[in-house]
């Protein structure tokens, strides 16, 4: 399996990250050098084989559905690049 | 007293409370070791006056007899964790001057008990690295150097990675110990690299809170230290059950210390033919004398298969970037960190991330965002998550069949050159990991710990793998094997007038 330009362009799309047309020819040889390396996945028989999402067998601890935490509005805000009030300011998204 | 960033952290910690030495007298010590070793590129940010106010402070309470098990103990802290007040970078652009309003819940730990911070340790940007080297910082040079006719060669020699600054900051004995974390090797391959004792916990054992999530189902925190002792005292503070993350166990941490000199007569140890092929001649034979040295303790020595190791890597390399780029889609600049203009949010997103992120963060975001796609999902994430369940089902089964441990060559080879490996080809850079990401897959627990030299002067480690939640074990065959493995002697201070 290789990725082409396009794909590139779209995984990057996916990804929020800004590429430049120079960019996109080095960064596919490296998308398929790293697809080309897990390629030998596909030989593995996975048939009747549950997916790992867990390496622990415990179960979850559960809480009260309460209000438990809160109320800090400015250290949330600390570190903004840009606020107003307990507002985080961003560009406008409806015109 | 002589130079006090020579005593081990346990010693230390005696002197400290015998009162033959002031935490403010060894804390001024490694202060002034740190300003001269800028050299190495260890510390990202250095914090002297909270750390002189710590050690007042503890100098304070251990005349009053109140010393905590820490008590005055300098660290250095990988920059991966957040620290309240102090900048917090990842080693990464795109959190710009981010300084945390709160404190990560392990280092929040090792205060609790006393220890006091030297300042925060460089790092592969992000933890995605074995050099050290994609660090937006610059790269850590390692103290150690290769061996070249009667002297050195000139070559910088990467400290390994991921935790490249808490490896080489130990080693140089400008901290007593590090905190560091593990997704795919990054405690135990800088360990490797530099001579130090690096132990990943079981998955679970300490809270991940606070720290920066690279791959949330592998990253685990853990020390750096030049002794097995000092990981086993350092852990046992680092360790325990978090409510902030539900993914921390709730089990009591045992005294782990009390497991170092335990007898190893009787462990069954587990060799895996399948890791012989990953390595060079010099690493077999270490392997093969870390075999002899483990069996002259009096352990039974056992051959075992683990069938699925070969596809470890494969298989880490998609659920670790998939987990990434999930985790990474936070750096939106709207909250914290860099934020850069754009036409509309969408442009400001793209732009932003696009100049914060390094090209090897950039990378693994793109593939994660890849096989986590439409289309490919199963094909590649839920396919990964199968062979996850086989190689941890590999491990399940030389446990059951009676290993208590699984011991291994910690990395391929000594320690590489900056800008020797991974130029061209992503991979290359990647095969380091080939011994250590398997336990991350299972999530068990592994310790690298120092077996000599090699033939180019540099440190050579080697791997033993526990069973889940067994870390006492481990600390005891570790110990067994740093009693007699040849003795580390750290590099002398080289860097003090290198620029």
């Amino acid at each position: 399996m290789s990725v082409d330009q396009a794909t590139v362009r779209r995984i990057a799309h996916l990804a929020r990250i800004a590429v430049e047309d120079q960019e996109v020819e080095r960064l596919g040889a490296e998308l398929n050098a790293i697809l080309d390396f897990v390629a030998e996945l596909s030989s593995v028989d996975v048939e009747g084989v549950e997916p790992l999402t867990s390496v622990l067998p415990m179960q979850m601890k559960k809480r009260q559905d309460v209000v438990t935490d809160g109320g800090f509005a400015d250290a949330i805000l600390a570190n903004a690049p840009e606020k107003d009030d307990h507002y985080f300011v961003v560009p406008k998204v409806v015109e | 007293m002589s130079d006090p960033t020579h005593l081990s952290l346990a010693e230390a910690r005696d002197a400290l409370v015998a009162k033959k030495l002031s935490a403010t007298e060894l804390t001024k010590a490694h202060i002034e070791a740190i300003e001269k070793a800028r050299a190495l590129n260890a510390f990202l940010t250095e914090t002297p006056e909270l750390a002189l106010e710590a050690a007042r402070d503890s100098d304070a309470r251990i005349a009053r007899g109140e010393a905590r098990p820490l008590e005055g103990l300098p660290l250095g802290i990988k920059d991966l964790y957040c620290t309240k007040g102090v900048r917090t970078t990842a080693a990464s652009r795109i959190l710009d001057d981010f300084t945390p309003t709160y404190e990560s819940t392990v280092s929040a730990n090792l205060w609790r008990d006393g220890a006091l911070m030297l300042g925060k340790l460089n790092l592969d940007e992000f933890a995605m690295g074995s050099s050290n080297e994609t660090s937006a910082f610059g790269p850590v040079v390692s103290p150690w150097r290769r061996k070249k006719g009667e002297g050195f060669d000139d070559a910088k020699i990467v400290p390994g990675g991921s935790s490249g600054g808490s490896s080489a900051a130990v080693a140089a004995r400008l901290a007593l110990g590090a905190t560091a974390t593990d997704t795919g090797g990054s405690i135990r391959q800088p360990a490797a690299f530099t001579g130090t004792v690096g132990i990943k916990p079981t998955y679970g054992r300490c809270s991940r809170w606070g720290i920066v999530a690279f791959a949330s189902s592998l990253d685990q925190a853990g020390p750096i230290t030049r002794t097995v002792r000092d990981a086993a005292i350092m852990l046992r503070s680092m360790a325990g059950h978090d409510p902030k993350d539900t993914t921390s166990v709730d089990a009591p941490v045992p005294d782990y210390e009390a497991a170092i000199g335990a007898s190893v007569k009787g462990r069954r140890i587990g060799i895996p033919k399948e890791y012989r092929i990953g390595g060079g001649a010099e690493i077999n034979a270490l392997w093969d004398q870390g075999v002899a040295w483990l069996r002259d303790a009096g352990a039974e020595i056992v051959e075992i298969s683990l069938p699925h190791t070969r596809f470890a890597l494969p298989a880490y390399y998609i659920i670790a970037p998939a987990e990434a780029s999930s985790n990474l889609a936070r750096y939106d600049g709207v909250r914290y960190g860099l934020r850069e203009k754009g036409r509309d949010i969408a442009d400001m997103y793209e732009k932003t991330r696009a100049k914060g992120f390094g090209a090897e963060v950039r990378r693994r975001v793109m593939i994660g965002a890849y096989v986590l796609s439409h289309g490919y999902y199963d094909a590649f994430y839920v396919r990964a998550q199968k062979i996850r369940s086989l190689i941890k089902r590999d491990f399940d089964e030389a446990f059951a069949a009676g290993v208590d441990a699984v011991l291994t060559p910690a990395t391929p080879s000594t320690a590489f050159a900056q800008g020797e490996k991974g130029a061209a080809d992503p991979v290359e850079m990647y095969l380091n990991d080939i011994f250590t990401v398997t336990v991350n897959m299972a999530g068990l627990p592994g310790i690298a710990v120092p077996g000599g030299l090699g033939a180019d002067g540099l440190p050579l480690g080697l791997q033993l793998i526990g069973r889940p939640f067994d870390e006492a074990t481990l600390f005891s065959l570790a110990a067994a094997l740093e009693s007699a493995a040849p003795k580390i002697d750290f590099p002398q201070p080289w860097w003090t007038d290198a620029k």
